[in-house]
């Protein structure tokens, strides 16, 4: 190139173009003109070969990082952080200027993200459940399989020679061994304050083994058999601010221990929240007789052993071992074919359900069923934004155009548009986070769970930041990607019109589809808490067998009750608030205990004469108002009642007996006659078949006082003569009383909790979705104007209008109830299974919330429909 | 005084940006400056020098028009603020101040 311009002499060319890929653009045109400049004075005063080196050597000097990068003064080159401010400006402006959009969009949005918020915090808990105790992880209980009659029971309580031989045969498996009593309410007395909380009897591992945190004292004390340790809330309860260490209770009126230790309670999150104080096993074993005998009894299982694996073992190893322990020590068990084995402490609270034998969904299910609810939610919510975004995004197809032409690129439009639903996603986290602290304590309740907001954990705010930045990304997604892809030129040369056209029927298809799933899932969640609430009342309905009105029972919790029964009726009978009186050994809607050696005519010598046992007095039917079916009740002009029996229903029906009055029954020596037949009782859950139950006079197993009140006197007036009555026969113990129809309740807890919960859901997805839909319809609506203008000026009828607008939407929501109809059935009738009482899936249900989602929608829609086919035309049609 | 601080090189750019008033840029200032210390310097040293003293304020800086020689491009023009003039005469009143403090037998 020199060679044939010798005259115009050029330095390197090369030289020249590596300058100019490194150089920013600002920069190149001053330095190339110094270079150029230098060149030409050096080509004159050096000689072009000198020329060309200074200038390959001044190229080379100016490449230095720090003149490269040096700040611009002239051309602005924004960074992303400088567009930022611009964006949220912009987003800004957005928001404030849509405020029917935003708020419908934030509070949307808000509402899923509190949804999802606290069952979040709901599923933190249940996985995070027993986690407080240090070796959670190699902790088990000892657990047993037993079959009767063909039905395999699983069982966490064991026999108590169970531990010995544990001990004797396995003791490398195991790091610690406690056996413990269930747990039972007791009375801790110190001078004249008595409260009633529950405990256990343990043996002096337990502390050391669940981790308990000693806040003074020592753990130890549980050696001494009559040492006791507290919980931080019972040590404040019975001494107030005085120092509990070494201060002596009294427990049951009865016997005196000493507080060698207090620990810090147990959080509501651990398997033993309830154990509010731990007495010492020894005592248990040396003063309890019952507890004695059952040392060497392989058939009473009555006890926890808790175990902590060595470290060089693993629960199922262990398990294989110890599988047979009980059929090779206890030849007369072997029949239930029992199997040990131990359950891992991780998997108490979450997979504690057995089905013959075979692990089957527990807890687990309800934190997976929550999830999936709480993300559904949020997707609604999420579905929401796309949709008003998308649905909008004609109005601001010309702003794409525009900002594309000056010169933005498409990833600042992603940018822009990202920044706009982030900004709606922090307000509405910020949103959420109130509602969260607000709704917190009654979802607490709801699901009985004492869960606090971690606002001091920064990973709770991280994850929160997080989840926003998921949400603002996952629901302006969509917005984003398709906004930004407008070509300029089509949206700026077409009108509004045709660019619906170009966009075409399909356009439109994406978001139909959000509206179908968004429908869909509020419409399986409403019919699934329509059956969840009509299988609550379902079992509210059964017959229950007894009258639950005014009928109270106290527990005879000190042996002072025991001393003088007649009199205690006496001064009962006085008060004149009381009716009748009974005693019982189980609650009046409970049956506590059981007995597998009934013996009777015509019994199968297969089947297991396997009856729960209930001691009564003779006044326990008049008390409890049971229904006598066949024979009579118990009375005192038969002195043979004393070895009577009355039977309820499907004890007739269990034992096969054709004529059950007269029927003779063996049982524990003794030959009993069935005096009567009565209507079944509900005991245990509602929802599942009544146990087969005989009824037999034994007064000495009484642990219940039962008093039906007087109808005639208030209640309060009632249980204020009783309190001075208890107070004067058992001065040792609060009173404390129940009602039956309380106690009956209790049963639908668990289910309420969820009817309760689901509705919640339900009627927020329900929410959701028609913010979403009363968006949609007023945007499109306000697009048709023009139409609707044109249609009236035509003669279109209000009722054609409306009808014209809200089909589309009645549309979509019927395919919805299509597909929503038989996910829900498949889903229901799988729950509905696990309950032996249950109530039929009926058509109604289906049609009823198909009915109401219609009906919900066309009120949504056809609010704006009708205010827009309302509007004057010419209002619509003067401009333009 | 850190900030004002300036080295060798800086010291006779500013000069030769002071003596070129008016027409001071970068292919000007290699020119002054090789012509003054009769030794080669290089233009990317010169335009960093240029660019840390407008960083420390001790010069500013326009386009100035484009022109024929130069292939039609445009020059920046830099020019010495106060700030600059203030440093070039605290360094020569230093060098002054220091010269008068030699005592005349070091010279024997």
């Amino acid at each position: 190139m020199n060679r044939s311009k010798p005259k115009h002499e050029m330095p390197p060319r090369w030289a020249t173009l590596l300058l100019k890929s490194v150089c920013p653009a600002r920069l190149a045109n001053e330095l190339e003109g110094d270079l150029h400049e230098l060149f030409e004075q050096r080509v004159k005063t050096l000689g072009l070969r000198r020329a060309r080196w200074r200038y390959i050597k001044d190229v080379s000097s100016l490449m230095r990082p720090s003149l490269m990068k040096s700040k611009p003064s002239q051309y602005p080159n924004p960074s992303h952080t400088d567009m930022l401010q611009n964006y949220i400006k912009i987003a800004f402006r957005n928001l404030v200027k849509n405020r029917t959009y935003s708020a419908i969009n934030i509070v949307g949005l808000s509402v899923g993200m509190t949804t999802a918020i606290l069952i979040g915090l709901w599923m933190w808990d249940e996985l995070s459940f027993n986690k407080y105790h240090q070796h959670y992880d190699r902790i088990a209980r000892v657990m047993q399989h037993q079959t009767y009659n063909g039905n395999t029971s699983t069982t966490p309580a064991t026999p108590l020679p169970m531990r010995a031989a544990l001990q004797n045969e396995h003791a490398a498996e195991f790091t610690h061994m406690a056996s413990s009593s269930r747990t039972e309410d007791h009375i801790l007395a110190v001078g004249d304050k008595k409260i009633s909380r529950k405990g256990n009897w343990v043996e002096p591992d337990f502390p050391t083994m669940m981790s308990l945190r000693i806040v003074k004292g020592t753990a130890a004390g549980l050696d001494n058999p009559t040492s006791a340790l507290l919980s931080e809330s019972v040590a404040e309860a019975l001494f107030g601010d005085q120092d509990p260490i070494n201060q002596t209770m009294k427990v049951d009126n009865k016997n005196y221990f000493k507080v060698t230790g207090i620990y810090e309670d147990l959080p509501n999150n651990t398997e033993f929240k309830d154990v509010s104080f731990l007495l010492p096993w020894k005592y248990f074993l040396q003063e309890k007789p019952w507890v004695k005998r059952s040392e060497n009894n392989w058939g009473n299982n009555s006890f926890l052993l808790l175990v902590q694996l060595a470290p060089n073992t693993g629960f199922d190893q262990v398990s294989a071992k110890i599988e047979k322990i009980k059929a090779r020590h206890a030849k007369e068990e072997a029949r239930f074919d029992p199997k040990a084995f131990l359950h891992p402490m991780n998997r108490w609270h979450l997979y504690s359900e057995w089905e013959n034998g075979v692990p089957v969904r527990g807890r687990i299910q309800f934190v997976w069923l929550f999830g999936i609810i709480g993300a559904f939610v949020l997707l609604l919510a999420c579905i929401n934004f796309m949709n008003l975004s998308t649905a909008r995004s004609q109005k601001r197809a010309k702003e794409v155009g525009v900002r594309k032409a000056v010169g933005s690129l498409r990833s600042q439009l992603i940018a822009q548009f990202y920044t706009e639903s982030i900004l709606v996603a922090v307000f509405a986290f910020l949103l959420a986070l109130i509602l969260v602290q607000l709704f917190l304590p009654w979802f607490n309740q709801v699901a009985d769970k004492q869960i606090a907001f971690p606002w001091t954990d920064g990973r709770s705010w991280l994850f929160g930041l997080g989840f926003t930045l998921v949400t603002g990304l996952l629901a302006g997604s969509y917005p984003a990607l398709y906004l930004s892809a407008f070509r300029p030129v089509k949206v700026l040369k077409a009108a509004g019109s045709s660019l619906r056209l170009q966009a075409g029927r399909y356009a439109t298809l994406p978001r139909q589809t959000l509206v179908i799933v968004q429908f869909t899932v509020s419409i399986t969640l409403v019919i699934g808490t329509l059956v969840v609430l009509r299988q609550i009342q379902y079992a509210k309905d059964r017959p229950v067998g007894f009258d639950r009105a005014g009928l109270l029972s106290v527990a005879m919790n000190t042996p002072d009750l025991r001393k003088d029964s007649d009199a205690l009726a006496r001064d009962l009978f006085q008060t004149g608030a009381v009716v009748n009186m009974t005693k019982s050994s189980s609650p009046t809607s409970e049956v506590w205990s059981r007995d597998a050696s009934f013996n009777w005519e015509g019994k199968d010598p297969n089947q297991l004469g396997d009856l729960g046992t209930v001691g009564i007095t003779h006044e326990y039917g008049q008390t409890v108002n049971w229904h006598i079916k066949q024979g009579r009740d118990f009375s005192k002009e038969y002195a043979t009642d004393s070895l009577g029996m009355v039977l309820n229903e499907s004890a007739v029906k269990f034992m096969g007996l054709k004529e059950p009055v007269g029927a003779r029954v063996q049982w524990n020596g003794e030959k009993y006659t069935v005096v009567g037949v009565i209507g079944d009782v509900v005991t245990g859950s509602p929802f599942m078949p009544i146990e087969p139950t005989v009824f037999m006079l034994r007064e000495d197993w009484a642990s219940f006082i039962h008093i039906r009140l007087n109808a005639a006197v208030s209640t309060r007036d009632a249980i204020a003569k009783l309190e001075t009555v208890f107070k004067k026969h058992n001065p040792g113990s609060p009173f404390e009383y129940k009602f039956a129809s309380d106690e009956y309740d209790y049963k639908f807890r668990a289910e309420e909790r969820i009817g309760q919960l689901s509705s919640t859901f339900a009627s927020l997805a329900i929410i959701i979705s028609c913010l979403g839909l009363f968006g949609l319809a007023s945007f499109l609506a306000e697009q048709r104007q023009k139409e609707i203008g044109i249609r009236k000026v035509l003669g279109a009828s209000v009722a054609h209008l409306w009808q014209m607008l809200s089909r589309d939407f009645l549309v979509l929501v019927l395919i919805s109830c299509v597909v929503a109809a038989p996910i829900a059935y498949y889903l229901m009738h799988d729950w509905l299974e696990q309950y032996s009482y249950r109530t039929a899936l009926s058509w109604w249900i289906f049609a009823a919330a198909i009915l109401g989602a219609l009906v919900i929608t066309l009120l949504t829609v056809s609010y704006q429909a009708i205010k827009s086919a309302l509007l004057n035309p010419v209002k619509s049609l003067h401009n333009e | 005084m850190k900030g004002t601080y300036l080295g060798e090189f800086e010291e006779v750019v500013l000069l030769a940006v002071a003596i070129r008033t008016g027409d001071a840029y970068g292919a000007a200032v290699v020119n002054e400056i090789e012509q003054q210390l009769d030794r080669s310097v290089n233009l990317g040293a010169v335009h960093t020098a240029l660019h840390r003293l407008e960083e420390k304020g001790l010069v500013k800086s326009e386009m100035g028009g484009a022109t024929g020689e130069r292939g039609g491009r445009s020059k920046r023009l830099y020019l010495v603020t106060a700030l600059g003039r203030r440093a070039l005469e605290e360094i020569r009143q230093l060098r002054n101040q220091m010269w008068d403090n030699i005592p005349k037998i070091a010279w024997s």
